[in-house]
This record gives C-alpha cells, sequence and structure tokens, in this order.
C-alpha cells in the first residue's frame, strides 16, 4: 500500500481522482458481470454517454456554484423552460421566417437557449449576490417557478417534431462525429494534452523549481493520451444500424458498397460538447483569476473581501455561468428526447448536486474539482442505465442511488480524516 | 526619530476627525490620528474601544461617516480595500485574512494576481516571487503547495507579513500580530517591524499588549468608548500613564511634549 502510495506521490498524481475512477470501473464491472456481458459495450458506453451528457454540463457550473458556498436547486426547472421556449422558437416561430430545416434555425434557438438560461441564473444570482437572500430559498423558489412556466409556455402541450439538424445535438444515431471525426477530435486532445504539460514543465524550469522525472511525465502524459484514444477506438467500434447508414448514404448520394453500408459511430456530439466544455471550465477554475476567487470566497469570504474581491458581482457572475450551462444542458436533452414535454429535467438539479458531491466537493464550499463532478455524473448514470439493464424497478434504483451517493460522500470523509492526520 | 518628524515634512498618514457609526451606535467619534515616515504609532485601549473600526477605514474595509484621510499632505479617497492597496498601505489583520483553502502564493497574491497574456495565471512567476520574500522572512517555510490550514501559527503569520513586504508597503496596519504566536515567533516578528521602520514604513500597531507597544512604538495613540483620550511620545510616560489612559481616559496629570 505505501509503495503504491509513493509511486502515486511520484507521479504527482490526484489520489482522490483515482479512487473515484477506480470505483467506476468496478460499478462497470459489476455491471457487465450481472448483465452477463452487456454493460461494457460500444454500445451501451456511447448511450451512457449520451444519457450522462446534460447532467454533466451542468454539473461543471455546480462544482463552481457549490464551491462558492451555495447551492442551485432550480437547474433542472430552469433546463425545462429553457426546453420548452427553445420547442416552441424552433418548431412554431423560425421556420415561417426561414423555412424548414434552414440551418439558421438551430443556430438561432441553441442562442437564444443559452441566452435564456443566462438570464434566469442571472435573476437567481442577482437575488442571492445583491439582495442577501440564501440561494437555498432563492432556487427553491426557481424551482417551483420554472417548473410551472414550463407548462404555461405551450399549456403543457409537447412540442415535437424538432429542428433536424438541432436533434444530432443530443446524439442519437446520426449526431456523431462518424470514424475520421473522431480520430481528428481524439489527435486535438493528444496534441493538446501533450502541448499543456510540456507548457507547464516549462514554465517550472523556467525558475528553476523542480519538476517531476520525465518518466513519470512520460508515463502520465501516455497514460491520459491512450485513455483518449481508446476511447475513440471503442466510439468507433460502435457500428451504426444498417438501416440508419443506409439512409444516411442515400441522402448524401453516396453509393452504396456490396458488402451492405458499414459506418461507424465515433464519438458523440453531446459528448464533445461535455469534454470542451469540462475543459474550458476546468482552465476557467484552476487557471484563471475568476476561478481563484471562487476558491477564495468558498475557502474566507472574509479574506476575499478585504483582498479587494467584489464578493456581490463574483456570485452575480457564477449564476449566469450556471444558468448558461443548464442552457446548453437544455439543448442536449430535448434533442436527445427528440422533443419538448413539460416535465424534461425534472430532479435533474438532484442527480447534479449529487454528482458534484461524488466528485468530491464539499457543501461547505471551497473545494471541488470539475473532473471530479463529471466522473460523479457518470457514476450516477451508470448506475442508473446499469439498474435499468438488470430490469430492476424504478424506486429500487432510487434507494440505490441514494445508497451509493451516502456511501461515497462518507467514505471520502474517512479518507480526508485519515489524510489529515 | 521624534525630532526629523517636525521638520515641517507632511505626516505619511493624517486621519482628521473620523467618525463610524453601526446602527446607531458610534463606533469611532471624531478621532484624529496621524503617523509619520519610519514611526511605529502604537493604538491601544480596551475591547471596543474602536481601535480595529479606526484602522479598517483606513484599510478599505468601512466607509466613515465623516472625516478625511490625508496621504503625504494631499486628500487620498479610499473607498475600498482595492483604493487602500493603491496608497500602497497593506494592513495585516488579526485573524491574517488568509483563504484556508488556498497555498501561500495564491494567498500572497489574492487579488493582484499576475497573469500571462491570454488571461492564464503566472503560477510560476508568483511561486517564485513567493519563494523569495519567505526566503527573507523565514527561511525554513517550505509548503509552498499545501494550503494555508495546514501551517501552524507562525508559519501563517509569515505568509500574511509577506503579502505586505511583497508589495513594497509604505503603510503598515497590523493588528494584534504576535497574539496567536509562540515567545520565539514573535521576537521575530519585533524584529520585522524594527527592520521595516528602519526601512522608512510608517507602522500603525494595534495590540493588547502593553510591553509590546512600549518596546516598539515611538508615539501611542490611546483610544476609549469611540474616542481618542490623546496621543503621547513613548519615551515621555510610563506604563502607568497610558494604563490610566486607558482604564480613566484622562491624560496623564503632567502633559508629555506635544509635537
Amino acid at each position: 500500500m505505501n509503495s503504491i502510495r509513493s509511486l502515486f506521490s511520484r507521479l504527482e498524481i490526484d489520489e482522490r481522482l483515482l479512487g473515484m475512477l477506480f470505483s467506476l470501473v468496478v460499478i462497470w464491472v459489476g455491471f457487465h458481470i450481472a448483465s452477463d456481458g452487456k454493460f461494457i459495450t460500444p454500445r451501451n458506453l456511447y448511450n451512457l454517454g449520451n444519457q450522462t451528457a446534460s447532467v454533466a454540463v451542468m454539473a461543471i457550473g455546480m462544482v463552481l456554484v457549490i464551491i462558492v458556498r451555495h447551492i442551485d436547486l432550480s437547474v433542472g426547472s430552469m433546463l425545462g423552460v429553457t426546453a420548452m421556449v427553445m420547442g416552441v422558437i424552433q418548431a412554431f416561430w423560425l421556420p415561417p421566417l426561414f423555412g424548414f430545416s434552414h440551418p439558421m434555425i438551430w443556430i438561432v434557438t441553441v442562442v437564444a437557449g443559452i441566452a435564456i438560461g443566462a438570464t434566469l441564473g442571472g435573476l437567481n444570482g442577482y437575488i442571492i449576490g445583491y439582495l442577501g437572500v440564501p440561494s437555498f430559498v432563492v432556487t427553491l423558489g426557481g424551482l417551483l417557478i420554472w417548473r410551472g412556466c414550463a407548462w404555461w409556455v405551450t399549456y403543457g402541450q409537447t412540442v415535437a417534431p424538432l429542428d433536424q439538424t438541432f436533434m444530432l445535438l443530443g446524439g442519437g444515431v446520426y449526431g456523431t462525429l462518424r470514424e475520421t471525426g473522431s480520430w481528428i477530435a481524439a489527435a486535438i486532445a493528444v496534441v493538446v494534452i501533450g502541448y499543456a504539460a510540456q507548457r507547464r514543465r516549462r514554465q517550472r524550469i523556467r525558475f528553476g523549481f523542480p519538476v517531476r522525472p520525465v518518466w513519470a511525465e512520460g508515463v502520465v502524459v501516455g497514460t491520459t493520451c491512450l485513455l483518449v484514444l481508446a476511447f475513440a477506438a471503442t466510439m468507433n467500434a460502435y457500428e451504426m444500424p444498417e438501416v440508419a447508414a443506409k439512409r444516411l448514404a442515400e441522402s448524401n448520394g453516396w453509393t452504396i458498397p456490396e458488402g451492405g453500408m458499414h459506418l461507424s459511430e465515433g464519438i458523440s456530439i453531446p459528448v464533445l460538447i461535455v469534454a470542451v466544455l469540462a475543459v474550458a471550465g476546468s482552465i476557467l477554475l484552476n487557471n484563471m483569476r475568476f476561478g481563484r476567487y471562487v476558491f477564495a470566497m468558498g475557502g474566507n469570504p472574509e479574506a476575499a473581501n478585504l483582498a479587494g474581491i467584489d464578493i456581490r458581482r463574483m456570485t452575480f457572475w457564477v449564476f449566469v455561468l450556471m444558468g448558461a450551462l443548464s442552457g446548453v444542458a437544455a439543448v442536449i436533452a430535448s434533442a436527445r428526447l427528440q422533443s419538448a414535454g413539460n416535465s424534461i429535467g425534472t430532479n435533474d438539479e438532484l442527480k447534479t448536486i449529487a454528482a458534484v458531491v461524488i466528485g468530491g466537493a464539499s457543501l461547505a464550499g471551497g473545494s471541488g474539482t470539475i473532473s471530479g463532478a463529471i466522473i460523479g455524473a457518470i457514476v450516477i448514470q451508470s448506475l442508473q442505465s446499469g439498474m435499468s439493464l438488470l430490469g430492476f424497478d424504478a424506486s429500487l434504483q432510487n434507494i440505490v442511488t441514494g445508497l451509493v451517493l451516502v456511501l461515497a460522500v462518507y467514505i471520502d470523509q474517512l479518507y480526508q480524516r485519515r489524510r489529515k492526520l | 526619530m521624534a525630532d526629523q518628524n517636525q521638520e515641517g515634512r507632511p505626516p505619511l498618514v493624517e486621519m482628521r476627525h473620523i467618525s463610524v457609526s453601526f446602527g446607531g451606535i458610534r463606533a469611532v467619534d471624531d478621532v484624529s490620528v496621524d503617523l509619520y515616515p519610519g514611526e511605529v504609532v502604537g493604538l491601544v485601549g480596551h475591547n471596543a474601544a474602536g481601535k480595529s473600526t479606526l484602522i479598517k477605514v483606513l484599510s478599505g474595509a468601512y466607509h466613515a461617516d465623516s472625516g478625511e484621510i490625508w496621504i503625504d499632505g494631499k486628500p487620498a479617497p479610499i473607498h475600498n480595500a482595492r483604493d487602500a492597496r493603491d496608497c500602497n498601505i497593506e494592513t495585516i489583520y488579526q485573524t491574517l485574512a488568509l483563504a484556508d483553502n488556498l497555498d501561500a502564493c495564491a494567498n500572497l497574491f489574492l487579488g493582484r494576481e499576475l497573469v500571462q497574456s491570454g488571461g492564464l495565471l503566472d503560477e510560476a512567476a508568483m511561486e517564485d516571487a513567493t519563494r523569495r520574500v519567505m526566503k527573507r522572512l523565514n527561511p525554513n517555510f517550505v509548503k509552498f503547495h499545501s494550503p494555508v490550514s495546514v501551517l501552524s501559527g507562525g508559519q501563517r503569520q509569515s505568509v500574511a507579513i509577506a503579502r505586505a513586504v511583497h508589495f513594497n508597503a509604505r503603510i503598515l496596519i497590523m493588528d494584534e500580530p504576535t497574539a496567536a504566536l509562540g515567545v520565539q515567533e514573535a521576537r521575530g516578528v519585533h524584529e520585522l517591524i524594527r527592520q521595516l521602520r528602519k526601512e522608512g514604513l510608517g507602522i500603525f500597531l494595534i495590540s493588547h499588549d502593553l510591553h509590546d507597544v512600549f518596546d516598539l512604538s515611538d508615539r501611542i495613540s490611546v483610544m476609549k468608548n469611540g474616542k481618542l483620550v490623546g496621543t503621547v511620545r513613548t519615551a515621555n510616560v510610563t506604563k502607568d500613564d497610558v494604563l490610566g489612559m486607558i482604564i480613566l481616559g484622562k491624560m496623564p496629570a503632567e502633559p508629555p511634549a506635544k509635537h
């Protein structure tokens, strides 16, 4: 045990993140065995990614909210009302203006959705930051208000069908990068990972600080890159259903080869969105002033104030960001379901908060990571998908998810306490 | 030191007729104090005498209801912590005002981070500066990457002081700088105060420990119930005189030489 720990410390790896990844692997292997080999398959993992995406996007924002000692219970309802308005915009308002399936439809809809989300978040942020009403109360009100508004948008009617291009943003059969695109995305990721590591190293050498040995750097960077490539390969191993592939070939005028049309799905668009937002969010949180102030506010608001940080304005912007991300989540969720119904996103605030907490953030504020929250979101969705696969009914799924949430936080606390001693 | 101050140079800081009220209670009532370069002024009084409130007006944390702050003989509008910093005023609070979850470098630069083009934090440059200033203040300090919550009282104190030293404070406010420290560490802080004074800084020292105040300060201002009892030259008074001022709110029978 000690030799493993010293190895980790030489590699400068976050043990906690590794522990979470390990738990995820245990869950996956468990379901894989229990389902006679149906869980760790390209097809199931592809679906898992799409199902996790909207909660994962909101978890990115919720990490910041929780670090600054607040909470946002309204994200699921904001997602709901935003999805409904986007449904109306793309199905009823824009087609007469641009004509059906015009590219402007999905662009205007997405921009409007993010703007609506940011506005609702800004309203939360204003009331919490400037008027001083506790975030629990404000967003509990928002939970009820926006869910009610989601009904009022269409008096309860579900909006469908949505714009064809818009629906690609939810993944599904066609919303993917396919084979070549997936390899290109993976290659870009590898280059970025290598560049970031090299840049950090050069910075430290510039001032003569100790750097980790080259072999350790190589192991860490190499492993990360291998994981990225393995993910792309797995997604490429999932073959598009032949009917769908044929239809795609016909609509693009491709000739269908003799053996039948075989296409890879590849990395889906919602997963790509999550990856890009998670990287951007991590840079904002860990490498920019904004994130530094977020941590300072969570660690000691009084000190942050004395350091000249405008706490009210920071609070406002954190909630704006949260709102904008629930707008993005609304895009992904409604696109995936190919419709906008007024119950969309119900209970997503709980899944999002659970994801962040499983990911190691403390509700007391001051700590949390985006990578942890994403893993937390995958853990929760894996539990739900896995149990569905095994035929557990919904009530049992809730019981197990609840138990895992409490257990995960308990184990994390034990670990933290032991590390402090 | 005292005589130099009288050669017509303007004081480094003048707080004139400062009043601060909190909901009808006058925490600070028409108080005027001043501070010259290379001078330590002790600020003493009971709890709730208004010392910390007065000093927070200077550091920009509170806003005075009336009164003016002059720096180098010119009025200085200080509305917030940033304004105060722009006037080279640095404060070491009794609570140290450290974000416990951040490391020493992040705390030292909190609110004044170094950034590269593109807005990314220049962590390496900040660490380099932190290492340099800590080498001077606390050569044994090595925990540059640990959150300050795991540091000892003395180490935390040195991080807070490093903040003031690194940013070239001209006016330093120290609120109970040695209250939480052991004997050895407190001695280090005394040494540092003397050295900074030699370098020409003006220092306001708030302390409950009269021994410290007599040891370090050139003048002593005494407050009671929000009012200034008076300012005396340390060399001209005894501890009993000052105790009398603190408890009775009266100047000593033989008035000390005015400057």
